[in-house]
């Protein structure tokens, strides 16, 4: 069980405002991932409810008992770094148990409990290893055996992937995220990836300098962003913004277009263009063009079209794709 | 870095290394031949290096003269005592310093070390006449107190910048895996930090074991360590070299032993954690 709500949650460095204070409701068994650019207080949110930081002021209600002044280990949460921090004096094995051991476990529920987590890790043969003599994605797995043995209410990631390669990456997502299907245990999941945002998330937060500017279900944010930052922040490559008479005719400050909602042609359409730079990845085709009096734009294609630099080309909006923006930068509903 | 250097360069440079060696290693050298000399060749000129009569003469009577094993005794007491003492609080303080930093800490830190700028004489009859009505003249209590205070702050300061090298993610880990503070620091900063304390400890049972300006002042004879010992030689009757050079020597002797087979943990400390 590991419901968890933040109420007016605030948090200052000396004069420093980082967190001005957020409410929100993250449900047992969730899959909950900040997102937010570099220095937006994703990590001092999660070292909050952690513990690991004490609360200038608010409420953290751990299955509804407010623990925003208990220390670290009484709130019965797991955390995974993104260093990993392991313990680099202990072998895996006493890496894993640590946590058991504190809590005064028998020994063999401890063994029990550590065989059955490297089990799940496929950390069986390592035991006896030292953390220094493990690639990065064991290590990351001891960080995670570390943390699951424990039962905990939840499980808190701070960017723990970005520290691997690109196709590990990807494995270790897809564990994490069978991780959670298997314990359904509320997973709060720190990235500035959105990618792994999109992936992994039930449920989205994202953060700009320290507010929540949207949260909800990962389509929804790609579907009906509130705002232009989120609508700026999900999905890649970036949203088109374009202002400007375009923009007139949809009787608003600003439109937002997404890469992958145009038509493409080399006769005719609404927003005529001169192709920059195309890049051929196979599958998709991402073309960085230059609109005539709008500037530049991003325009990704499936599959392989056969256009290069200087080819003049045709772009027309799908229609009821189109976000409409206000002169503040909210989502008006759409036309 | 020994392939950009030039091999003029490079010889030049270690010709230069091991005459500083030789001048600093010159006078403990001559101290133990000295030792091993009658007094009239120790004072001859000019001096002789090999071609004399060794004797072993000096090192009886010293023997015969004062019980070496007491002072020796008092001496370990004293230089391990004192480190024991200064490692509890050390650890602790430098523990807070490293890991909850405040904007004083730096300040405070140096403020700690300028106490070691003072010269010891300015406080010496406060402290004296604290340690005759408290009646810890001349115990081993009263001294290891004094000596741990003296070397607290370079004891500090090295743990501190140990520490500083230690990811506190690593602490916050252990935090989070329900270790109280103590137990964070026990079993998992500590072991961490074991060439660092190794080598604090180690340059502190140095420093207490050669301390002779309390250790004179504070003791006459039960707590009384090497250092008073090797005083006793250079005694109103005249000097005699020999007798000097064979008390100095047994004094420096197990110091020596340990800091030759410790050498590699004192560079480390020495250059405060700068060497990785
Ligand atoms: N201990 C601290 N003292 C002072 N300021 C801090 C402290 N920790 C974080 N900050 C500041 O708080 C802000 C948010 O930091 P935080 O680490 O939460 O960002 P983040 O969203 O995790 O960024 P990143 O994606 O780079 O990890 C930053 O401006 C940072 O400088
Ligand atoms: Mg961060």
């Amino acid at each position: 069980m590991g419901a968890i709500r933040l109420e007016k949650v605030k948090k200052t460095f000396g004069t420093l405002d980082v967190i001005p204070g957020v409410d929100l409701d993250i449900n047992d068994g969730e899959f909950v991932v900040f997102v937010g650019p570099s220095g937006c207080g994703k990590s001092t949110l999660l070292r909050l409810i952690a513990g690991l930081e004490d609360v200038t002021d608010g409420k953290i209600l751990i299955n509804g008992t407010d623990v925003a002044n208990e220390a670290p280990a009484k709130r019965g949460l797991s955390m995974v770094f993104q260093s990993y921090a392991l313990y680099p004096h202990m072998t895996v094995y006493n890496n894993i148990a640590f946590g058991l051991k504190m809590a005064g476990e028998s020994k063999e529920v401890i063994e029990e409990k550590v065989q059955s987590a490297a089990k799940i890790l496929n950390l069986t043969d390592y035991l006896e290893r030292r953390p220094g003599a493990l690639s990065g994605g064991q290590r990351q797995r001891v960080a995670i055996g570390r943390a699951i043995v424990r039962n905990p209410a939840a499980f808190l990631f701070d960017e723990p992937l970005s520290n691997l390669d690109a196709a590990l990456r990807v494995n270790m997502r897809l564990e994490i995220t069978g991780l959670h299907q298997e314990l359904k245990t509320t997973m709060i999941y720190v990235t500035h990836d959105q990618v792994e945002a999109m992936t992994m998330a039930d449920k989205i937060v994202v953060l700009q300098a320290g507010r929540v500017e949207q949260v909800g279900k990962p389509m929804e944010l790609y579907n009906n962003p509130t705002n232009k930052f989120v609508a700026g922040f999900i999905g890649s490559p970036k949203m088109n913004f374009l202002g400007g008479e375009l923009a007139k005719k949809y009787d608003c400050h600003e439109i937002g277009i997404r890469p992958e909602h145009f038509a493409i042609s080399t006769e005719k359409g609404e927003i005529p263009a001169t192709v920059k730079i195309a890049e051929h990845l196979g599958a998709e085709t991402y073309l960085h063009v230059e609109a005539d009096g709008l500037g530049p734009m991003t325009v990704r294609a499936t599959g392989e079209i056969p256009l290069g630099e200087h080819d003049k080309i045709f772009l027309t909006p799908e229609q009821d794709r189109i976000h409409r923006f206000d002169a503040q930068g909210l989502a008006l509903a759409k036309s | 870095m020994e392939s950009k250097q030039t091999p003029l360069g490079y010889v030049s440079f270690s010709v230069f290394a091991w005459i500083v060696g030789l001048l600093i290693f010159f006078p403990i050298f001559w101290m133990v031949l000295t030792s091993f000399k009658t007094e009239l060749e120790a004072v001859s000129i000019p001096p002789s290096f090999i071609s004399f009569d060794w004797t072993l003469e000096n090192y009886a009577e010293v023997q015969q003269r004062s019980n070496y094993f007491k002072f020796a005794m008092n001496s370990v007491i004293l230089a391990v005592g004192s480190t024991l003492v200064g490692l509890v609080f050390a650890v602790t303080c430098a523990w807070a310093m490293a890991f909850n930093p405040t904007k004083r800490t730096k300040d405070a830190l140096l403020w700690m070390l300028s106490t070691k700028m003072m010269p010891p004489v300015g406080v010496l009859v406060p402290i004296y006449l604290v340690f005759r009505d408290w009646g810890l003249l001349d115990t081993r209590f009263g001294l290891i107190m004094v000596l741990f205070l003296m070397n607290l702050p370079i004891m500090v300061w090295m743990l501190y910048t140990y520490f500083k090298e230690i990811p506190t993610d690593i602490l916050e880990a252990a935090r989070m895996d329900g270790a109280t503070l103590p137990k964070e620091i026990i079993f998992v900063l500590l072991p961490m930090a074991v060439p660092g304390i190794a080598s604090t400890m180690l340059l502190n049972i140095i420093l207490a074991w050669n301390e002779a300006f309390w250790t004179l002042n504070l003791t006459t004879s039960d707590a009384a360590p090497l250092t008073a010992f090797i005083a006793s030689y250079s005694s109103p009757e005249g000097l005699f070299w020999a007798k000097l050079s064979a008390a100095s020597t047994l004094a420096v002797a197990p110091i020596l032993v340990i800091g030759w087979f410790s050498q590699k943990q004192l560079v480390r400390g020495l250059t405060f954690g700068a060497v990785k």
